[in-house]
């Protein structure tokens, strides 16, 4: 990171995070922390197969179990008609399945609660849910999306009639933003000095993997219910659980006490905690769940999972012409809370930093019995940003053009901002030159691409390739009249309380709810610098909706760009108050009252107040004007008016071993612009663990299924997350070009890693064997898919490799937990 | 983690710890870093009866000399191992291949004797025991004997251990002066081998005297690659003589097939990492 002088502001300030000594030290509550007196513990007892048919259930061993107080089923607990709901219809006329609380008939995916027991200990649910005997008919397993889509395919949902959950369109031809890109394809076809290019990509299912399992604790034994739980919503929560079981929503106090990362994947109303708040309210008693990492990696919802067939056409003098995007999006067997809108999300950001002149987009999502898929970091955006960069690659390819001189062809130059877009979106700012001409010279793109071609000449055993991803994202999410527009069940707005205490100090309120980005020392840093007030006497308040009673929590990178100008909001009215009670106090005129760091003055004098003594003189209300309350407090409610734009240039050296497959990350840098910095180390932070997310998928996860629908690698023993040895030391910096549709300038870094890295490895891996004749690699880019790439390239055939298959991973090695043999017989 | 119910003993000796056994039946495990033992009870995939935790038994966790040979503790922690310098100087292969096993945390815990009566085809001492002729002292409820490592190792997850025996004592040949390497091949740093080859040479001047080679993960136990072995001695510690024995690596194996590598790609694996391993060690 680059740095410079230290601000006298807060604003720039690197501010070790105040929140992390409590956090890392996990001296502090998380939900799991949280046993209020008598509590009973529940334990879920789940599907192993992907389809089948539920006999019965025979509950009797379990109840007699010591410690259990009862097995329930959905009928048991009388919410065998309560569905969770979804909250993005993507089109009128979407499938929409009900997902139960617990499977009745039928279970739709492995890992599908059927049961479930409470006991007095958590050990005690857990050795009864053993003996919970259920009797399946196996169905058959759907599994492949195109084969769902197939005439005579098994249905995931007969009721529905139908595979397909919904197909949605975008066209610019028809939305008038653009041209049709029909047009464009039967042109460039017809014209000898144009190209078609087609490629299919995969993004391969995913699996968020926060640090902090799920887990919640329903305590009913009060005037309220007290529901707490490891979420990223809990405000949504708090309304849906009202949808949901008809808890009146005044009756309901959701608490996200200390929560341990998320990614998206604690987005989500989830069957567990909707069983919770049943079972409490029938058996008076808090109750509490809290799964395994086993449970968690197959049951919490997954991400990414789509095919991708891109077309994009261009002249041969390299001006992009047109691009056609068709996605299979798989929802798995059940719509998450925003699962159906995830893709769409995507659907806007395909032409990312490119005047294309032409686009469509079609999508349809699929029902598959799988688990289901919802937001996972970035949520859409990664998934479009990975097929352009990766198709302008092909494209660079195709006409024999240096991958970077071509995306500087067809990008918005600087000077054409603000600039609207094929989908119709204004970008207010940007500087892809700026950004790009930074990152070049700390690479060095011209000594590796040096390297690169001696490499090649030499024929060495190692060979370099040079990723590239000069990606944008649109986040701060959301103007409220565009989620309107995509039939997206609530607003994008974002709520903010300031409350200045008698003594002095500052407690601010924010309805975007952290799971441990660093809120509390940003959100202070910016109060800070409004109200002139120290960092250290501002307290950041949030995740109760008792505290913080208005919120539409945290994701899509919204905390800042949309709450924290909320903040700014509620300042501004603290201030306004503040200076009509300065005025009155020091007898001037509101007019002539000067505010600087804090202190009020009367213009031309040396008179004046600082605002915790306005606070205190409120507080007091001895003497206050007569048209004012006795409050310098002020609530606020801000929505955006357009999303922001962050962009970056990427670039990764890759080496190939061509011998064994082998990828190695040599270097990796990264500038990225997401305007004004409100805390350099937070962004830093924030921009490596997205890069380490986004290389992931690059390199190393998936979650692999069987073909009886089973995931074979549901646990870290197998599902192979890298750590910090497997990642080089990142060069990241950040260049400013502010936003100009907030008053800080800011614009959200929360996916940027996420979102940009994953093209930028492929790229790099597939640059560095192209010669050898491969032409893709699907991700994860293993060592294995790289080998057998090369060999069938030069014309060697080999084996098969068994997808679905345990292999030796961290702590079972070569014991499969799917399929044990050996001594665990 | 909640594993189903067992009993729990832990014996201060080994002739307790052989009675508990004894006492426990057919059920019983011995825990000692737990490290492979925790994952399976995590996911209940074993529920024995009662768990004989050696962790007490402080006189299995030294490293002596003793004449010709260095005698390892089984309960001796992987961390221990690696930072041994009698190991170093005189079993550098050992500690080579240790340094590669997981993590810190687990390389803390787990330890030489967990490793080597776990027999998991893809651990990595395995085949350094094998290739360096090592030998393992296991003690039972009728005294105690002594296995070469070339029958210690049965099949997959199986050793010589018998039923209510514990195994001791590792106890390595000196190679001192030896030249070594283990090249490890894996898909995430800390993980275990997809395949990895042991490799320890006597030089004499520029040739090579004397050879040991084992592989992990090339079947369901270690296997010794005899055939390599052979096309090395007396040849120059060369590339093309790498290359040239390194066609052996195969002979006698059995790759698996996992999502990792299917068995055409662990063959190749085996091949190029045996070459890279004589070089390696060779210097
Ligand atoms: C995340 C992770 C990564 C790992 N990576 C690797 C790796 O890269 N390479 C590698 O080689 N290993 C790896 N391991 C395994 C590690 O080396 C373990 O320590 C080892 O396999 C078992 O040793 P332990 O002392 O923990 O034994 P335990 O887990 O306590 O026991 C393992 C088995 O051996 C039996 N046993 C233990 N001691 C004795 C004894 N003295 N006599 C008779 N039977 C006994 C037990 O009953 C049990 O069946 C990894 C483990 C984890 C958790």
């Amino acid at each position: 990171m680059t740095t410079t002088a230290e601000p006298t502001t807060e604003l720039g300030k690197a501010r070790t995070r105040k929140e992390d000594a409590r956090l890392i030290t996990g001296r502090t509550r998380y939900t799991d922390s949280i046993t209020p007196h008598g509590t009973l513990h529940m334990h879920v007892v789940r599907s192993p197969l992907a389809h089948a048919r539920i006999n019965g259930v025979d509950k009797s061993a379990a109840e007699a179990a010591p410690g259990v107080v009862g097995v329930y089923t959905a009928a048991d607990l009388g919410v065998d008609a309560v569905g969770l709901p979804c909250a993005w219809p993507i089109t009128p006329d979407m499938k929409s399945p009900q997902r139960p609380l617990l499977a009745t008939s039928t279970v739709h995916f492995a890992g599908e609660g059927v049961a479930v027991v409470v006991a007095r200990t958590a050990a005690e649910a857990r050795d009864a849910g053993d003996l919970v005997e259920i009797d399946y008919d196996p169905l058959e397993p759907v599994l492949d999306m195109e084969a769902a889509l197939a005439d005579g395919a098994t249905l995931v949902h007969p009721d529905l009639g139908t595979n397909e959950n919904a197909t949605w369109v975008f066209d610019s031809g028809a939305a008038g933003t653009g041209g049709s890109v029909d047009e464009a394809i039967s042109a460039a076809e017809a014209d000898p000095d144009s190209v078609v290019v087609r490629r299919r990509f995969r993004q391969q299912r995913l699996i968020p993997a926060f640090m902090e399992p799920r887990s919640c604790v329903v305590d009913p034994t009060g005037e309220q219910i007290t529901v707490w739980s490891a979420t990223q919503i809990p405000h949504i929560l708090r309304t849906m659980t009202t949808v949901t079981l008809g808890v009146p929503e005044a009756k309901l106090r959701v608490i996200a006490p200390d929560v341990g990362g998320g990614f998206g994947g604690k987005i989500g109303v989830l069957p567990e905690e909707m069983l919770c708040v049943a079972l409490a309210q029938r058996l008076h008693k808090p109750v509490k769940w809290t799964e395994t990492r086993s449970e968690s990696l197959l049951a919490a919802h997954h991400g990414r999972d789509q095919i991708q067939d891109i077309t994009i056409t261009a002249k041969r003098d390299g001006t992009v012409t047109g691009l056609d995007v068709h996605l299979l999006a798989d929802m798995g067997a059940y719509l998450g809370l925003v699962g159906p809108g995830v893709p769409i999300l995507g659907a806007f950001m395909f032409n990312a930093i490119y005047k294309i002149p032409a686009l469509k987009f079609t999508c349809t999502n699929v029902f598959t019995t799988k688990t289901l898929t919802d937001a996972y970091r970035g949520a859409g955006r990664p998934e479009a940003t990975f097929a352009i960069e990766r198709i302008m690659d092909e494209l660079a390819a195709e006409l024999g053009r240096d991958p970077l001189e071509l995306r500087e062809q067809n990008w918005i130059t600087h000077e054409e901002f603000p600039f609207t877009t094929v989908v119709g979106l204004t970008y207010d700012s940007g500087n892809y030159e700026q950004a790009t001409q930074q990152a070049k010279q700390k690479f060095d793109y011209d000594a590796l691409r040096r390297e690169q071609a001696e490499r090649r000449a030499r024929g060495d055993k190692v060979q370099l390739g040079i990723g590239i991803s000069t990606f944008t994202e649109m986040c701060g999410l959301a103007p409220s009249r565009v989620l309107g527009s995509l039939a997206y069940g609530a607003g994008g707005w974002e709520a903010a309380s300031i409350r200045m205490l008698a003594t002095g100090k500052v407690e601010v309120i924010t309805g975007a709810s952290p799971h441990g980005q660093g809120h509390e020392t940003a959100f202070s840093q910016i109060v800070a610098d409004q109200l002139g007030v120290p960092f250290e006497d501002v307290e950041i308040l949030h995740g109760d909706t008792q505290s913080s009673p208005k919120g539409l929590d945290t994701y899509g990178s919204r905390s800042l760009a949309v709450g924290g100008i909320a903040i700014v909001k509620a300042a501004e009215k603290v201030v306004a108050k503040a200076k009509k009670l300065a005025a009155h106090l020091l007898e001037a005129s509101e007019d002539d009252i000067e505010f600087n760091a804090g202190q009020f003055t009367v213009r031309g004098t040396d008179k004046g107040k600082a605002i915790q003594e306005l606070a205190f003189a409120a507080f007091m209300a001895h003497d206050y004007p007569e048209d004012m309350e006795p409050s310098l407090d002020a609530d606020a409610v801000y929505d955006p008016e357009n999303f922001s734009f962050p962009h970056g240039t990427h670039l990764a050296a890759i080496e190939v071993d061509t011998e064994t497959g082998k990828v190695n990350l040599r270097n990796y840098v990264c500038v990225d612009d997401i305007g004004t910095v409100v805390n350099p180390l937070i962004v830093e932070g924030q921009v490596h663990g997205g890069l380490a997310q986004g290389i992931a998928q690059a390199l190393y996860e998936e979650a692999n299924y069987d073909d009886q629908g089973t995931l074979v690698n549901g646990t870290f023993v197998d599902y192979t997350l890298p750590s910090a040895a497997d990642l080089p030391s990142f060069d990241t910096a950040v260049v400013s070009t502010p936003a100009t549709s907030n008053p800080l300038g800011v614009k959200g870094v929360g996916e940027a890693g996420t979102i940009a890295s994953t093209p930028a490895i492929v790229n790099g891996v597939l640059d560095a064997i192209r010669h050898l004749g491969v032409a893709d690699v699907e991700m994860p880019t293993t060592s294995q898919r790289v080998w057998r790439a090369i060999q069938e390239a030069q014309g060697r055939s080999t084996q098969e490799t068994p997808v679905d298959t345990h292999s030796p991973g961290a702590g079972l090695g070569s014991i499969d937990p799917n399929n044990p043999q050996g001594e665990v017989q | 983690m909640i594993p189903a119910k067992f009993d729990y003993v832990r014996p201060s000796s080994v002739e307790e710890a052989v009675t508990a056994l004894r006492d426990a039946g057919e059920d019983a495990k011995i825990l000692a870093g737990g490290q492979s033992l925790l994952p399976v009870l995590r996911l209940r995939l074993a529920a024995p009866s009662t768990i004989v935790d050696l962790g007490g038994i402080a006189e299995l966790r030294h490293i002596a000399e003793d004449g010709d040979r260095i005698a390892i503790g089984a309960m001796a922690a992987h961390h221990d191992v690696m930072r041994d310098d009698l190991v170093k100087q005189h079993v550098s292969l050992l500690s080579q291949a240790t340094e590669t096993v997981a993590d810190p945390q687990v390389r803390h815990r787990g330890t030489l004797g967990g490793a080597l009566a776990h027999a998991d085809p893809a651990g990595d001492l395995g085949a350094v025991a094998l290739a360096l002729d090592a030998e393992f002292v296991i003690a039972g409820g009728s005294g105690t004997r002594t296995v070469p490592a070339s029958e210690f190792f049965v099949d997959y997850f199986t050793t010589a251990i018998g039923e209510g025996e514990i195994l001791t004592q590792v106890r390595f040949p000196k190679y001192t002066g030896w030249s070594t390497h283990y090249e490890k091949f894996n898909r995430t740093a800390q993980a275990w081998s997809m395949c990895a080859v042991a490799v320890a040479l006597r030089l004499d001047g520029g040739s090579i005297a004397e050879a040991r080679v084992g592989l992990t993960n090339m079947g369901t136990t270690p296997i010794r690659a005899r055939g390599v072995e052979a096309a090395l001695v007396g040849q120059q510690a060369s590339e093309d003589a790498a290359r040239a024995a390194a066609e052996h690596a195969t002979e006698g194996t059995a790759a698996p097939s996992d999502a990792d590598a299917a068995s055409d790609y662990r063959e190749h694996l085996a091949r190029v990492l045996t070459g890279r391993a004589v070089l390696a060690a060779a210097g």
